[in-house]
């Protein structure tokens, strides 16, 4: 799938923008204050764009040509809970994992 | 031993625990890019230049997609638009290093340097500028090295790990993981919400586009929860 790209340009821009977002504020603009309306739209960047490709992934799973996956949907229901209650990232991955296993072993 | 050295390894010991979650992450992304047909030199070279887990896997899922390049390094910047947040939080405390230190802690600016860094930089307010780097560049000494050798091992496995082990599932299991435990008030819980709802809702859009615009409703959402939060509160 990849074949159809230029990787290093792929690599090598997202290297230099995250560089840029990353040196922004504390390379060019220093020590002077950042607007509050900003920096409160930025706090939600990860919880913004992470379920924004998880939940297609999730409904529409390509692997079963979009059609709703009992397996997957609960796995991705169990890391997601996980994740919520126990806060640690690791748990939640290896429990989503076990899920998606145990159920497409058992589901056949 | 004095006291820039003292922060510094304060620092590396600091990241220790977070090589639990460092280690399979770099692991998965190597695995995951060399079973989408990225080789191994590509696959560490990702990890190398871009240092950035969720924006390398958010690369592969849009590249799975078939979206453009233009689509790709957009959407893939947009998962990583919370480092420029990063960036501002530490503005204060290193605005008057030498440009050329700030630019090296630029480059390390990952979760773990500046969630350890920010905190430990509030606890302690007489520490100087170069106490501050050293502390920073501490968590980045173990961090960086172990993130592109478990990266390589990860690649040089994925290589041999058969065809149906349901991978296709790894970027949603990954990403489903690290929202649990962001979810810290009710505006990052409603700004989640409306990215799950919106993102499907969306999905007849050209280019994945469903992606970008469904994660800055999520932003408006979280922003403006929060912004009626404060208010409220006495």
């Amino acid at each position: 799938m990849t074949e159809t790209y230029n990787i290093w340009v792929i690599i090598l821009g997202l290297g230099a923008g995250s560089f840029f977002l990353r040196f922004i504020f504390m390379g060019v603009i220093g020590d002077r204050p950042i607007p509050e309306w900003v920096l409160r739209h930025l706090r939600y960047t990860a919880v913004g764009f992470l379920p924004a490709i998880a939940s297609p992934l999730v409904l529409m799973p390509a692997a079963t040509e979009g059609q709703l996956d009992p397996a997957r949907l609960a796995a991705a229901l169990v890391t997601l809970g996980i994740g919520y209650f126990t806060k640690n990232v690791v748990w939640a991955i290896l429990s989503g994992a076990i899920t998606l296993y145990g159920l497409l072993f058992l589901l056949g | 031993m004095n006291s820039v050295k003292a922060a510094f390894w304060s620092g590396v010991r600091q990241f220790m625990p977070f090589n639990i979650v460092v280690i399979p992450f770099a692991l998965l992304f190597g695995v995951v890019a060399t079973e989408a047909g990225l080789s191994v030199f590509e696959t560490l070279s990702f990890s190398v230049v871009v240092i950035a887990g969720a924006a390398q896997f958010t690369a592969l899922q849009l590249m799975a997609e078939h979206s453009p390049t233009i689509i790709v390094l957009a959407s893939a910047l947009a998962v990583n638009l919370r480092m420029a947040m990063y960036s501002a939080t530490l503005a204060p405390y290193l605005g008057k290093a030498p440009l050329w230190k700030r630019a090296f802690v630029a480059y390390f600016l990952v979760d773990q340097v500046f969630a350890l860094s920010s905190m430990e930089y509030e606890k302690r307010p007489e520490w100087t500028v170069s106490e501050r780097l050293a502390f920073a560049f501490g968590v980045a000494t173990p961090m960086a090295p172990v993130w592109y050798i478990a990266t390589f091992f990860g690649a040089y496995l994925g290589n041999a790990i058969p065809d149906g082990m349901a991978l296709d599932f790894a970027v949603p299991i990954t990403f489903l993981a690290m929202i649990g435990p962001a979810l810290r008030t009710l505006a990052h819980v409603g700004a989640a919400a409306t990215a799950l709802i919106v993102s499907p809702l969306l999905i007849w859009m050209p280019h994945s586009l469903n992606i970008m615009l469904a994660g800055i409703a999520a932003m408006i959402v979280g922003a403006a929860i929060e912004n009626r939060m404060n208010r409220s509160a006495p």
